[in-house]
């Protein structure tokens, strides 16, 4: 009996976005990353085809993040105290990319200054040759300040500048325009909220092909199915055609893994929940599995551990 | 596939006597496509439209059941490729695997472990789903003794693994009383395991190394009367698998393609280095088309991040999940604690108790029956206003547990704030702030 196949011919395909820039290219980065350029659903082979695998982005932090998880501090040592360090132990554990997420507030309380944003990120370029993501704390005016220094300190990198959301995107992309950076465009877990939020960036004239999508992540456990589905139905809208949704996605399982109990804690939890470390490695790590499943194109990761092992899964995913 | 109303006339008398009910055959037809009629109605339809029309009334993936002593767990009946599109029906079962040449004390204690490990999940008790016993000795009496052992300590439902038909039957005979899966038809061995499922009524896993001879397999082995299959395509890596479950859900659903349309059934361990790499490839497993999916290594945080995944994955989105209403205790709540509301939609629950949590600082967490909608959606719906908000504190008999009477409500709703204060009398109505991210810094500055 011969079986005959069922392939999709899908009508579009995901755009691929460049991060960073090499001497030749206008910045000082060891190499570049491409993203996207997907002509089928994830890892699906025989029916197109899978130019770039997901990439990794490390997160780290400008300033000593006191709120990480004991076990988080206690992978990466001394490295929190210094983000150039952490940039290079980022490296050394596999990054394909480095996120400097800048804070609000420096130890004691003062704020982060724009100086200080431009240190840390001068810093951090210096210390790797990978292409850079930065965030801003997430406050519509420390982001909006800090960023327009970012972008101009590291102008030609073609950093990622992030977060641009619905609320407050016009400053970051503007800054993102005169410095030749990309963007990141963040929407709340709906297919329509990502669309609009990507028409009003490229309605500024920032080409399609330097903007990430952001659909929002939640952990395992904790609403993941939700960030899962809007993953997956952005990204059969992309290959159906729909122009606003072909860009590639970045999600922050990382984060969002971190964020809960099953992974900040290892006491006063039900024994149920097992050992704390290998619990926690593995919540983050089966949360960036499911989201690879589902179409992610940039997973934001945490623990060294889980990065090994999320890269090596890829790899195999990636085997023909 | 669903016929639709004309594919179904075509098959009718079209004589439009009416004796069915309806004034013609057409409308008859219509009605039986919505499913809103009965074929027997028809006393003129003919054996082979009858057969037609039953075979496509059959669900493209087929529904297999197991059965332990005390539990069954069923699986397939899939209708769609993505859980959006409607949802995933029947959980993956979730089995441990014990192999004979284990010691018998040795299996008893591990299933023991496995079946006995069970985790609380938003208020579910979650917990894996049997046991797979393998034949690995090739010795009837030696895996005999190993079934039976598995089963003095559980009465979940059992996979029987084992390479022919003589050692299957041993076990089946030590697993009276209870329905198990057998694994598995091989092009080798195909014509005695099929005898022996049909004649114990049990379902039958069959492999094969390519769709093509899985799906001759299949059908020779309906041919001698055993329905309820399970398929192992025999892949073990990620990449291999997801094409091959992928396509496996693609020729049951898109083509309706009967030879392929039964549940799946996987291996994570075979094709796993360690723990961490069987527990992603089960992860790989339940979010793309797995059945039964038979785990090698048991770890409570493991299960917990499987139990919750498969929890997650299977969620109706068509239905807002929703908690619990009552009141929460975040931290050792005291009596001088801040007392907030929020709605019983999960997610908005998960994420004001996350960050009330996260802040480390304590407090009392008022969710009200707001049927599972999201703050400002409920509010704009009516089901969160202060009428049902005053409900909720009087109901949950907050007051006796704290000494102050001030309520914090979500920023989104601030302007609940006057009718809320007539509703509540004596109480203080704090507004909080509009995103729960804020709540921390909100809550820093309380005091009663």
């Amino acid at each position: 009996m011969t079986v005959e196949l069922h392939v999709e011919k899908w009508a579009g395909s995901v755009l691929q976005v460049t991060l960073g820039a090499t001497a030749s290219e206008g910045g000082t980065r060891a190499r570049t990353v491409t993203v996207g350029g997907e002509t089928t659903l994830p890892f699906l082979h025989f029916e197109g085809q899978i130019p770039n695998p997901p990439r990794i982005a490390i997160e780290i932090s400008d300033q000593y993040p006191g709120d990480w998880s004991p076990l988080l501090l206690k992978a990466w040592g001394d490295a929190v105290n210094d983000p150039a360090a952490w940039a290079q132990a980022a490296e050394k554990a596999g990054a394909d990319l480095v996120l400097l997420q800048l804070s609000l507030t420096k130890d004691g309380g003062a704020p982060v200054t724009a100086a200080d944003a431009r240190a840390a990120t001068r810093a951090v370029l210096q210390a790797t040759g990978l292409p850079l993501l930065v965030f801003g704390p997430g406050q519509v005016d420390a982001d909006n300040e800090l960023l327009v220094a970012v972008a101009e300190e590291a102008v030609g990198e073609r950093i990622v500048l992030g977060i641009c959301e619905e609320k407050n995107y016009r400053t970051i992309v503007a800054a993102a325009l005169a410095h030749g950076h990309l963007v990141n465009a963040r929407t709340a877990m709906d297919v329509n909220l990502a669309k609009q939020l990507n028409i009003l960036i490229s309605d500024m004239g920032m080409p399609l092909e330097r903007i990430l999508m952001d659909p929002t992540t939640a952990g395992l456990g904790y609403g993941i199915e939700y960030g899962y589905s809007v993953m997956e139905r952005l990204r059969l809208a992309a290959l159906q055609g729909d122009k606003m949704t072909q860009l590639p996605m970045l999600v922050t399982p990382g984060y969002e893994a971190w964020r809960q109990k099953e992974c900040k804690v290892g006491e006063g939890v039900p024994a149920s929940w097992g050992d704390w470390e290998e619990r926690a490695v593995l919540w983050e790590t089966i949360t960036a599995t499911a989201l690879i499943e589902s179409g992610a194109d940039i997973l934001v990761m945490r623990h060294p551990e889980a990065v090994r092992r999320v890269k090596a899964f890829i790899d195999r995913l990636m085997a023909k | 596939m669903a016929l639709s109303g004309l594919q179904i006339y075509k098959l009718l008398p079209q004589t439009n006597c009416k004796e069915c009910g309806y004034p013609t055959c057409l409308a008859f037809a219509m009605k039986l496509a919505a499913k809103q009629a009965e074929l027997a109605n028809c006393p003129y339809v003919s054996e082979e439209a009858k057969e037609q029309l039953a075979a496509a009334a059959a669900p493209p993936v087929r529904l297999v059941t197991v059965e332990g002593k005390g539990h069954k767990v069923e699986v397939g009946n899939e209708t769609v490729l993505f859980r959006h599109e409607k949802t995933f029906f029947h959980r993956p079962g979730l089995f441990v695997r014990v192999k004979d040449t284990t010691p018998v004390a040795e299996i008893k204690a591990a299933v023991s472990a496995a079946m006995g490990y069970s985790v609380e999940y938003v208020g579910m008790r979650l917990h894996l789903d049997g046991v797979a016993v393998e034949a690995a000795s090739g010795d009837a009496a030696t895996f005999k003794a190993a079934v039976a052992a598995v089963l003095e300590v559980t009465d979940r439902p059992l996979i029987l693994m084992a390479a022919g038909a003589g050692l299957l039957e041993a076990g089946l005979a030590a697993a009276e009383g209870t329905r198990p899966l057998l694994y598995a038809a091989t092009k080798d061995n195909w014509e005695q395991v099929a005898a022996l499922a049909k004649a114990k009524n049990v379902p039958l896993a069959v492999r094969a190394g390519s769709l093509d001879e899985l799906a001759e397999l299949t059908e020779k082995i309906k041919g001698l009367g055993v329905e309820d299959m399970v398929l192992d395509p025999d892949v073990r890596d990620a990449a291999s698998t997801l094409v091959t479950l992928t396509q496996l859900r693609r020729q049951a659903l898109k083509k309706t393609f009967r030879p392929l349309g039964f549940p799946i059934i996987t291996f994570p361990g075979e094709g796993a280095a360690d723990g961490l790499e069987e527990t992603m490839l089960a992860a790989q497993h339940i979010a793309k088309y797995g059945g039964f999916i038979v785990l090698d290594r048991f770890s409570p945080a493991s299960a917990y991040a499987l139990l919750a995944l498969r929890t997650n994955i299977y969620t109706n989105p068509q239905e807002p999940i929703k908690v619990q209403p009552g009141i929460y205790e975040i931290n050792n709540p005291q009596a001088t604690s801040p007392l907030m509301v929020t709605t019983n939609f999960s997610i908005t629950y998960f994420s004001v108790a996350n960050e009330v949590d996260g802040s480390g600082l304590p407090g009392w967490l008022l969710v009200a029956d707001a049927e599972g909608m999201s703050v400002l959606t409920a509010w704009a719906a009516g089901k969160f206003d202060a009428e049902r908000i005053a409900k909720s504190v009087k109901s949950t008999a907050i007051e006796s547990k704290i000494s102050h009477k001030k309520l914090i409500i979500p920023g989104h709703v601030s302007v609940l704030l006057g009718e809320l204060e007539e509703a509540l009398p004596g109480w203080e109505i704090l507004v909080g702030p509009r995103e729960a991210v804020d709540l921390p810094g909100f809550l820093k500055l309380w005091s009663a």
